[in-house]
């Protein structure tokens, strides 16, 4: 099935695109995570101008989470107070992300850029996350469960000025610390077509010390949102969204986060976290080992 | 009466001089329009036409047919990507004020032996050839090697071609060649030179244009896209939000 996609300007296989949109879609109904981080080198992979992909990408996040947030504001899992501070967060953040992505892609160094945040993020959070795994693995095996983590924001968190109440999350902390880290969300969305979602859980969860049965919820309220906010940032900076290319997307991804979110109830969510966990590392180093070896195109074109 | 003849005379003592009578080229494409459009992968240009005397009949010799295709010209930026500290970044960069976005040329037989290097850096005959107008002053080597790494990129894209040996000539009188555009070939004016080349001299030339863009629904995105960011911007989220609930509306069903 070959279609022209008018932005990007090639022909591609329509098929390849939605089973492409199928595959992230399903990590993203399995593990919970947006999937973004699968879909943008995969999609520069496939011979899509970089530009294009990060942009097209956002948009296929905000499809996969729209579902996730019905269902967990439905249950109550969604803090909207705290959700608001980190759009609002996340807006700023699209809007330095702008800057800088322009800033990058003149001075040549945008896709290296883009290159090193991707090592560096997934190599950590996926090592993180791999030990824990294999903590709490270890732990269900010998039977002697983990001592429980006293739940508590960080004591950089507790400095900020200003404290506000979030009754949902259960905390009395200053709104500057989930902006911030809305902020930085969104910076990554914008300049990597990522939602996020596996940074914020865990910031969330350790820095800001929320309750845990909101912490997903309002991660994914606040992708939603900061991800539309990219999208509409995109179109009217790098004018780069190829509508087409999206919906693509989108039909695989959605479909696919539906089909993996019906998986996810059934399996053990622990081995679930350490596969996941090896997913983000195998890319992490696909990513570094790229970085190191001869590129296949040395050169490269950008309109003058 | 003398006045009026001559020019007629003086024509007549130029071709008796010059020994040959220059032949004319009628050329023609198979398509002047290229559209991109959803099912587009690429196309072949049919690049074809006679070589006449002035008088309209064969021309009867033979010539040597160079055909050369060019998209609109662009500036660009050519970065190259060298090794610092261990990782391969962008290092090293220059401009092109005239890029061809698309260059092909087809030659009845290669190039060098049909004209010299002067002749050929004159019509810009071959990709060795093209006039890229770099800007700033820097030595020839570091010039060479950027134009050298922009050709090969765009061949390898299909972007720039050679076909030495790509014209064909049948009974001294029509010539034909087949010209590939790839899908990604950018939008534009294309300008199709033909030369008929004797003895390493170019004796006659004739132009033509075809005109590559996109037509209906993708035309429209295009426009959509740079003209109106903002719709454009709302569309695109509503696609994706009204696709993410009904995805979630029809599974609960199931």
């Amino acid at each position: 099935m070959d279609v022209y996609l008018p932005i990007a300007n090639l022909s591609v296989n329509g098929l390849v695109i939605i089973a492409l949109g199928a595959i992230t879609g399903l990590l993203s109904g399995i593990f919970g995570v947006g999937g973004g981080f699968l879909t943008t080198p995969l999609m520069i992979f496939y011979g899509i101008p970089p530009t294009v992909a990060a942009a097209s990408a956002a948009s296929q996040v905000t499809g996969a989470s729209v579902s996730g947030v019905f269902a967990h504001s439905r249950r109550g899992g969604v803090d909207y107070q705290m959700g608001s501070v980190m759009v609002a967060g996340g807006i700023l953040g699209t809007g330095i992300g702008a800057v800088l992505f322009k800033l990058l892609e003149q001075l040549g160094q945008i896709d290296t850029v883009i290159n090193i945040l991707y090592v560096l993020l997934l190599g950590s959070i996926g090592s993180l996350m791999a030990k824990e795994s294999i903590q709490a693995i270890r732990a269900e095996r010998s039977g002697v469960p983990i001592a429980a983590r006293k739940r508590r924001h960080h004591p950089m968190v507790a400095s900020l000025p200003m404290r506000w109440r979030f009754y949902r999350s259960g905390l009395y902390i200053s709104p500057l610390a989930p902006l911030l880290l809305g902020m930085g969300t969104g910076v990554l969305t914008m300049l990597m077509g990522i939602g996020g979602g596996f940074i914020l859980v865990p910031a969330m969860l350790y820095i800001l010390g929320m309750s845990a049965n909101v912490v997903v919820g309002t991660s994914l309220w606040q992708i939603l949102f900061t991800t539309m906010a990219t999208t509409m940032m995109h179109a009217l900076t790098t004018h780069a969204i190829d509508i087409v290319l999206a919906s693509l997307l989108l039909l695989g991804s959605v479909t696919g986060a539906q089909i993996g979110a019906q998986f996810s109830q059934k399996a053990n969510p622990v081995k679930l976290r350490l596969i996941l966990a090896v997913i983000v590392l195998l890319v992490a180093a696909r990513m570094a080992v790229g970085l190191g070896y001869r590129p296949d195109e040395i050169y490269s074109v950008a309109p003058l | 009466m003398s006045r009026r003849f001559a020019p007629v005379l003086a024509l007549f003592a130029l071709v008796l001089l010059t020994g040959a009578r220059d032949p004319i080229l009628v050329p023609e494409i198979s398509q002047h329009e290229v559209d991109l459009q959803q099912g587009f992968t690429g196309t072949d240009l049919l690049l074809f036409g006679a070589i006449l005397t002035p008088e309209g009949s064969r021309a009867a010799q033979d010539y040597d047919i160079v055909i050369v295709l060019k998209g609109p010209t662009q500036s660009i930026v050519l970065r190259e990507k060298q090794k610092v500290a261990g990782i391969w970044i962008n290092a090293a960069s220059t401009e092109f004020r005239s890029a061809p976005s698309y260059y092909a040329i087809a030659s009845t037989r290669p190039i060098s032996e049909i004209v010299d290097d002067k002749t050929a850096a004159i019509y810009e005959l071959g990709l060795k050839w093209l006039q890229l107008s770099p800007i700033g002053a820097f030595d020839p080597a570091e010039q060479a090697r950027f134009a050298d790494g922009l050709v090969d990129l765009n061949r390898r894209h299909g972007l720039y071609r050679e076909d030495e040996g790509g014209v064909t000539v049948s009974e001294q009188v029509l010539y034909q060649a087949h010209i590939g555009l790839p899908s990604s070939v950018p939008t534009g004016t294309y300008t199709a030179e033909t030369f008929a080349i004797s003895q390493g001299r170019v004796v006659a030339s004739a132009s033509s244009q075809v005109e590559v863009r996109k037509l209906g629904l993708e035309r429209a995105v295009a426009h959509f896209s740079n003209d109106y960011g903002f719709a454009y911007g709302v569309l695109a989220v509503f696609i994706s939000v009204a696709m993410g609930w009904l995805a979630g509306r029809l599974f609960a069903l199931v």
